[in-house]
């Protein structure tokens, strides 16, 4: 069993979340406090140098995304906090918030303090009515006590659309739009809710920023991978002993979250294939294992670190039902805004079925690789453009017809 | 400026230009769907994609600004495959029927497909199986052939602020949709057929009624009377391989007699009498404070629209009906007397730059003159096709002359096509009416153009008339919402519900741009000057009408035959 380190979790069954006391005890908002004594540039400067990036699945530098809605002009500006959660096997913002609400509301109200933002949103998924329940409570707390000064937060409930958790879609879903992307640039710090310089922020992101101000940019820039350093939630599903979460530092292995936390391939198997970070992540055969889950590492071997999902699938499986399943998902949640993507993603659903039916052939497999990097280039957003990842690194790494599986 | 290069080509452009509009400067047209000039930048259908030197994906050039800098490639191999790969997808969704399609040959996505030479179907074809709408009179809506570019929404939604379409659905069962998925008769719908325009395939269109009219023509008991509306002769040209205002009115007349109308006259003469109508209105409300400020009612989808979505406002309209069921009233009665004609054997049909007219013809209260007043509207695009089937050749033949008693019209009937025409042709009647003297100059340009909204006063030597012209819905619900707050300075008002007025219409040739509308407008003011009488009340078969048969204008006769009244739609909107 390997050892974690928890960041982000580290108050996690050890503290009531209905209890804003139990935070305060363990230091809770006093980085709030710090952050006040700083000018916002210095803020930002400090979390620039911590080298944070979000933790969502864009991997953008956090100080940065700050600096430019710092930077933009107007007077009302927006922090939002992405907690749509709406990929496949990934669960680590519920258990975040679950334990620990308060560290949210403080990463958002420094990052408020940063930019000159009055209002924070959080945008919850909306299968999360339990974890709303917890955040109202913490609101209500945190308004009571008076910590947050006059930065003030509140809910909105997704609607279930995949594509809400693509930033500009969740945008136009609080604005009760249609969920779907808009044209960048502009970029939310420049216009972004209501045409307001807004932040957007994964939850573990924010759940970051107290304990980063609070201990130093460099005690977290040492930590982990430093092309990516602090933490990663990874959660941990499929044919694994453990299907648990953890939170490990950046520079782990991928093969040491399979067997160290995972505790390995359950009834003694072999793995197959691990998918990491969600249904577009890529479909890493085993002689990648050694790869760290940094971000930039991950991109290397045509893979991505994304949401930190971890599924992982042994050797018993048929790999094509597997990815005929991720297509029928990218199907399904399409928004449907763009050509390639909402025609693409049924195509390519109806070509796995046809290939788990057995009677696919070569040229199925050209179309298949055709269309994927045709998507992969000129979809609108990062649902269409990601999409196609598992089926290519599926049919570029792994046998999905049958006389070639023998 | 910004230096950039295109295919190998350098080139200096202002900031801001898209990757499209520097290409297509350097003679470089790139390939589009969603996109339209006259609408926000959507980069929905993805078809103009392009490389950026340095950038990993592919660039829509409909959407993507030009850079310092920038090394772009429009057609390169990778481009090619790309959006052929695009169109296949497309196709696979969109009824291969184009033999029988409306729009066959004047389809962008038709187009798109030959250039890009498409020999074969890559994916099955998989059609949604939604049904057609044949709800309304004017409109027919065949999903299926929607490839949901969304440009007939936005026609709707912000240059009409109607409503009536939207976008239901997600992932490829997504649709394009009248509101609710109504039938769109059910709709805030205004039929002002704006939407048709928009569309790049058939999957919008007017309702074609070419078969009723050659019914009509092979009935022997039918004598076929047509009346043609100001705007479609600067327009119909382009249907038959003329330029914009090209086609002669004696050859247009020629032609209609060609296709089976036994008698040619023009809506111009009752845009005339409109003006001798109206005009004394104005006049009358200004002196006996009546209802203002008075608009006009000329435009059907503006009607439709008023009636919708502010019946509260409904007092201020003319009372005047438009010259369409003006003509039609007196076809039946007037002109069946001089003529020696029983009115039950005149089928009367108009040919008009517009689908809203089809509802308008068919209004249950538009039988004044004992029988329905119009029985047939065909608009300008499928008078164009009859031209086509007689085969006509415009240069050979021999040129025609209308037939008396409500053939003859003045320039001021002939800007009515125009947005700000009638506002121009009432003042031209008002001011010599009301002050007595000639007008020095019969231009008022104030009221010309593509502004969105035109202001003029007029001096009529004690009272200052102010008047207001706005063109489009959008521009309309502006001047409206004025009236309804009580901030409306104005006396009189100008509404035509499509953009450029009925030179714009629903029924006009496909007008993918503003700038083809705008050369009509210039059309219409070349024919203007080129009448020798511009001012309505100088129309000799006017003056005549009124001796003869209406005694004096808003009399007993007019009150039955050319004015109407308004109800409201009740309609539910969302």
């Amino acid at each position: 069993m390997g050892v974690e380190m928890r960041i982000v979790l580290r108050n996690y069954n050890k503290i009531d979340n209905s209890k804003i006391d139990d935070y305060i005890d363990t230091g809770g908002y006093k980085a709030l406090e710090k952050a006040y004594n700083l000018e916002p540039i210095e803020l930002i400067e400090e979390l620039e140098k911590s080298g944070l990036r979000g933790r969502g699945g864009a991997g953008f530098n956090t100080g940065r995304k700050l600096r430019f809605t710092h930077g933009a002009s107007g007077e009302e500006k927006f922090i939002l906090c992405n907690a749509d959660e709406g990929e496949p096997g990934t669960y680590k913002d519920r258990v975040i918030i679950q334990g620990d609400p308060h560290a949210i509301l403080e990463g958002m109200a420094i990052c408020g303090y940063a930019v000159g933002a009055k209002k924070g949103i959080i945008y919850l998924r909306a299968e999360y009515p339990y974890v709303a329940d917890i955040l109202k409570t913490a609101i209500l707390q945190a308004k009571e006590k008076g910590v947050l000064g006059d930065f003030q937060i509140e809910i909105c409930m997704g609607a279930g659309a995949y594509v809400c958790g693509e930033e500009t879609a969740l945008i136009e879903s609080i604005e009760g739009k249609r969920g779907e992307p808009r044209s960048k640039p502009p970029y939310p710090p420049v216009s972004g809710l209501w045409g307001k310089p807004t932040a957007v922020f994964n939850v573990e992101t924010l759940a970051n920023i107290p304990q980063i101000i609070e201990k130093g940019s460099a005690w977290f820039a040492g930590i982990g991978d430093p092309s990516y350093p602090g933490t990663k939630v990874m959660t941990l599903t499929g044919d694994l002993v453990n299907k648990t979460f953890i939170e490990v530092p950046t520079d782990t292995t991928i093969r040491d979250i399979i067997y160290k936390f995972g505790g390995g391939i359950a009834d003694g198997k072999q793995l197959q294939a691990v998918q990491i970070g969600g249904n577009s992540g890529a479909l890493i055969s085993p002689e990648y294992l050694d790869t760290s889950i940094a971000f930039d590492a991950m991109q290397k071997i045509g893979a991505t670190l994304g949401s930190g999902a971890v599924f992982v699938t042994d050797e018993s499986r048929n790999l094509r039902d597997v990815v005929c399943r991720i297509s029928q998902f990218f199907e399904h949640e399409s928004c449907g805004k763009c050509t390639p993507c909402r025609e693409g993603t049924m195509r390519i659903h109806d070509l796995m079925q046809k290939i788990c039916t057995g009677d696919g052939t070569k040229a199925d497999l050209d179309l298949l690789t055709d269309l994927g990097e045709m998507m992969e280039v000129s979809c609108f957003c990062g649902l269409g453009q990601a999409a196609p990842v598992p089926i290519l690194s599926a049919v570029k790494h792994f046998n999905l017809l049958d006389e070639e599986r023998g | 400026m910004i230096n950039l290069t295109i295919d190998g080509i350098k080139l200096s452009v202002a900031e801001d230009t898209t990757i499209l509009d520097a290409a297509e400067k350097i003679g470089i047209r790139i390939p589009t769907l969603c996109h339209h000039p006259d609408q926000a930048v959507k980069a929905n259908c993805r078809v103009c994609v392009c490389e950026v030197e340095g950038e990993h994906l592919l660039q829509t050039a409909c959407s993507t600004a030009v850079k310092e800098g920038m090394v772009i490639r429009t057609h390169t191999p990778r481009v090619i495959k790309t959006r052929k790969l695009i169109l296949q997808l497309i196709l696979g969704r969109h009824p291969q029927d184009c033999l029988n399609c409306i729009r066959n040959q004047n389809c962008e996505l038709q187009a798109l497909v030959e250039e890009y030479g498409i020999r074969d179907n890559l994916f099955p074809l998989k059609l949604k199986g939604l049904p057609e709408d044949r709800s309304t009179i004017a409109i027919v809506r065949e999903p299926d052939k929607c490839i949901e570019c969304r440009r007939c929404v936005e026609a709707c939604s912000v240059i009409q602020t109607v409503n009536a379409l939207c976008v239901e659905g997600r992932n490829h069962e997504l649709s394009i949709s009248p509101v609710m998925s109504k039938p769109l008769a059910e709709t805030g719908c205004v039929l002002c057929g704006q939407c048709i325009h928009a569309c790049p395939v058939g999957a919008i269109s007017e309702n074609e009624q070419i078969d009723e009219f050659l019914a009509a023509v092979a009935d022997p008991d039918k004598i076929v009377v047509t009346q043609i509306a100001p705007a479609v002769r600067e327009a119909i040209g382009e249907e038959v391989g003329m330029g914009t205002g090209d086609m002669p009115m004696d050859k247009f007349v020629a032609g209609l007699r060609r296709i089976g109308m036994d008698y040619v006259l023009h809506t111009n003469f009752t845009a005339d009498l409109t003006i001798i109508e109206e005009g004394n209105e104005l006049i009358q409300r200004l002196k006996e404070n009546g209802t203002l400020p008075m608009m006009t009612s000329c435009s059907p989808g503006w009607i439709n629209f008023i009636e919708t979505f502010y019946p509260d406002l409904l007092s201020n309209l003319s009372t005047c009906k438009s010259p369409q069921q003006m003509f039609g009233a007196l076809v039946k009665t007037y002109w069946a007397e001089k003529m020696d004609i029983d009115p039950s054997g005149i089928y009367s049909v108009s040919v008009m730059p517009c689908t809203a007219k089809k509802f308008e013809a068919a209004r249950p209260e538009m039988n004044d003159s004992g029988f329905r007043d119009v029985d047939l509207v065909l608009t300008t695009r499928e008078v164009g096709r009859l031209f086509r089937m007689f085969g006509i050749d415009f240069d050979k033949i021999e040129p025609g002359q209308f037939d008396p008693w409500m053939g003859k019209y003045t320039g001021a009937g002939v800007i009515f096509g125009a947005t700000g025409g009638v506002a121009e042709a009432a003042l031209r009647t008002v001011y010599e009416v009301v002050t007595g003297d000639p007008l020095d100059d019969v231009n008022f340009t104030a009221v010309r153009g593509f502004e969105d909204i035109k202001e003029v006063e007029v001096d009529l030597k004690g009272i200052t008339v102010k008047v207001a012209v706005a063109h489009g819905l959008g521009n309309a619900r502006k001047l409206m919402d004025q009236v309804q707050a009580g901030e409306s300075p104005y006396h009189f008002i100008e509404i035509m519900a499509c953009p450029g007025g009925c030179i714009g219409g629903g029924g006009q040739p496909i007008t993918k741009s503003n700038v083809k509308r705008k050369e009509r407008i210039n059309a219409i003011y070349v024919e203007d000057e080129k009448c020798p009488i511009r001012k309505s009340h100088e129309n000799p078969e006017i003056t005549q009408i009124y001796e003869d048969f209406l005694k004096e204008p808003l009399g007993h006769k007019s009150h039955q035959l050319l004015h109407t009244s308004y109800k409201p739609t009740n309609k539910e909107i969302l």
